[in-house]
């Protein structure tokens, strides 16, 4: 692990959906460097053997009987939809239509 | 000064004392709340009001307690709710432009248990965007005003809890806490924050930042106030998978005043000059000297680790926010770009449009650590470390009952003055991530002035024993007077 350019920023934000400018990219960059810098520091840890923490307190998957419950109202789900038609959310068409 | 007004200016016993007294009403209390959070609204600490149902609810409660029928020690009690915690019908902005017309069709449980509890929900508390920030500088808000020093930050990520609680605008108002976001504001503005351990109050409603870290808890005038609002919210909840099955034993009977016989532990790489201001040390210094003073024995324990906590916690934490804040896509609520040209550009355009600053810059480091060649070396060895961070505090805790270090090594910074420079904000969550990396319960309350801002002291718990560290809090304020320290009036 080294520093983190401004290709490695630009791959991060089109993962994560985020469109930079220019301008943007270069700061983030920097940043992220000074971050990642500090973070280094953990790479000096001897962790041989030493399992992960997972969770803030460890819990065994818990089970509860299965009742059904009434779900949220649909009406209700879609009342902040930027888009919606009935109980549905309304995107750009995803597939071109056949030539 | 009307009698309403100066209970307000009190704590929680103060006005459950002349609620059950009768010397004002429910609905008289909830207007002097509502009437001080009109007059000072230029703090910026109070982001929305609910006025008309806060007053119709508060009538119900007059009526019930004018019958001896309180349901609880928060019936009729003004109380705000940080604004990523969801309550039917109002809005839960999370400070952030992507849910600025957002309206929550939902209630989170903490919401349901203080309805249930009689309590009077009058408005939301100014954060950082999703909880990111210790300034409550990143907000579309606009930043809240320190009460003590205008020109100074609340701190954050509650910052607008702490900063209402403060002012004296209600005595009790909800955060939440990934990495000291209850606990640093509450130094910074000189009340009690309690972060309960992992799992304690059940997060359903929250909206998610690092859901291996994130914990709602109480901030408050004093740590009695604190403990009647965990007795509410607190306790086993079958819809947050992680919440704790573990019974809440009854907090106001740990609060016997007395710490003859306890052991404070004081970890040695916390209780070094390097770092932290000397006044704030000082004022630290003073109440465990206060705290020995009053029967308790301090030893020195070691948490070897301490040098690890931030890098481990920012690897942690940016990650789990990359992967939650994934929802905010703009299709199913939030902002949505408008004229985009396919899906993904509306999922570029919404999101690159709606997040601020410093929530794309953690996104973006979360996204880099869990990416492709550097999973493990990052993501997994923070895991790993973080487990040793665990064990430290499990060693420490075979010699004492609880921890104490100063929550923060600085009083209130100003405005603006780190906003440049994000690492720096970063480093100065030290004495705080670690409590939430190992899942433990913590408190900061207030202990003393460095320079006219007060100075935070913060005591750490076992997993599950928030009895103990606030046996210890409110005995040390039995034994002070640092909680009654006020802000100066707010013109």
């Amino acid at each position: 692990m080294s520093g983190i350019s401004p290709k490695d920023v630009a791959h991060a934000a089109r993962l994560a959906r985020l469109a930079l400018s220019d301008e943007e990219q270069a700061a983030m960059a920097k940043d992220l460097e000074g971050i990642l810098g500090h973070v280094e520091s953990l790479n000096a840890v001897d962790t041989e053997g030493v399992p992960p923490t997972l969770h803030g307190f460890e819990l065994s998957t818990p089970l509860r009987p299965d009742t059904p419950v009434e779900p949220m109202d649909p009406a209700l789900a879609v009342l902040n939809a930027p888009a919606s038609q009935g109980t549905a959310f309304l995107v750009p068409k995803v597939l071109e239509e056949e030539e | 000064m009307g009698q309403a007004e100066s209970l307000l200016a009190g704590g929680l016993a103060e006005i459950r004392e002349g609620l059950d007294r009768g010397d004002a009403t429910s609905s008289e209390i909830v207007e002097a709340s509502l009437a001080r959070i009109e007059k000072t609204a230029a703090l910026t600490v109070v982001v929305s009001t609910r006025a008309e149902s806060a007053r119709a609810e508060a009538e119900a409660a007059s009526k019930r307690i004018a019958a001896g029928k309180a349901l609880s020690p928060l019936d009729g009690i003004p109380v705000l709710l940080k604004d990523n915690i969801v309550h039917a019908g109002e809005p839960a902005t999370c400070s952030s432009r992507i849910l600025e017309n957002f309206v929550s069709p939902y209630d989170s449980t903490v919401v349901e248990r203080l309805q249930a509890a009689g309590a009077i929900l009058v408005g939301r508390a100014n954060m950082d965007e999703f909880a990111m920030g210790s300034s409550t500088e990143n907000s579309i808000h606009g930043p809240a005003h320190n009460p003590w020093e205008l020109d100074h930050t609340c701190g954050g990520s509650s910052g607008g809890s702490a900063g209402a609680v403060a002012a004296g605008l209600v005595p009790i108002a909800l955060g939440s806490d990934t990495g000291g976001s209850i606990r640093q504001p509450a130094s910074f503005c000189g009340v009690v924050g309690l972060k309960p351990t992992y799992g304690r109050v059940s997060r359903w409603g929250l909206v998610a930042f690092a859901s291996s870290l994130d914990q709602i808890g109480p901030l408050g005038r004093r740590v009695s106030d604190c403990a009647a609002a965990l007795q509410v919210i607190g306790g086993h909840d079958p819809r947050d998978s992680t919440s704790v099955p573990e019974l809440l034993p009854s907090l106001g009977n740990a609060l016997t005043g007395d710490v003859e016989g306890l052991t404070i532990g004081l970890p040695e790489e916390y209780f070094v000059e390097e770092g932290v201001d000397p006044a704030v040390l000082a004022r630290v210094r003073d109440a465990i000297a206060e705290l020995e003073a009053a029967g308790a024995k301090t030893v020195p324990v070691s948490l070897p680790n301490s040098p690890h906590t931030i890098a481990t916690y920012y690897v942690i934490a940016t990650a789990e926010a990359s992967s939650n804040l994934a929802r905010f896509d703009g299709v199913r609520y939030g902002r949505r770009a408008d004229k985009v040209e396919d899906l993904e550009d509306l999922y570029m355009r919404s999101r690159s449009e709606g997040f601020g600053a410093e929530v794309k810059r953690r996104i973006l480091l979360g996204t880099y650590v869990l990416s492709a060649g550097y999973y493990d070396a990052y993501y997994g060895q923070a895991q790993r470390v973080r487990t040793l961070i665990r064990r430290d505090f499990e060693h420490a805790f075979e010699m004492c009952d609880v921890i104490a270090t100063p929550t923060m090594p600085e009083t209130a910074f100003a405005l603006g003055a780190k906003a440049d420079d994000p690492l720096s904000m970063y480093l100065s969550d030290i004495y705080t991530v670690s409590a939430n990396l190992a899942g433990l319960p913590a408190l900061s309350m207030p202990c003393g002035l460095a320079d006219g801002m007060p100075v935070g002291l913060q005591l750490i718990g076992k997993s599950l024993d928030e009895a103990t560290i606030l046996r210890v809090g409110d005995a040390f304020e039995r034994r002070t007077d640092h909680h009654a320290a006020r802000p100066p009036e707010i013109a």
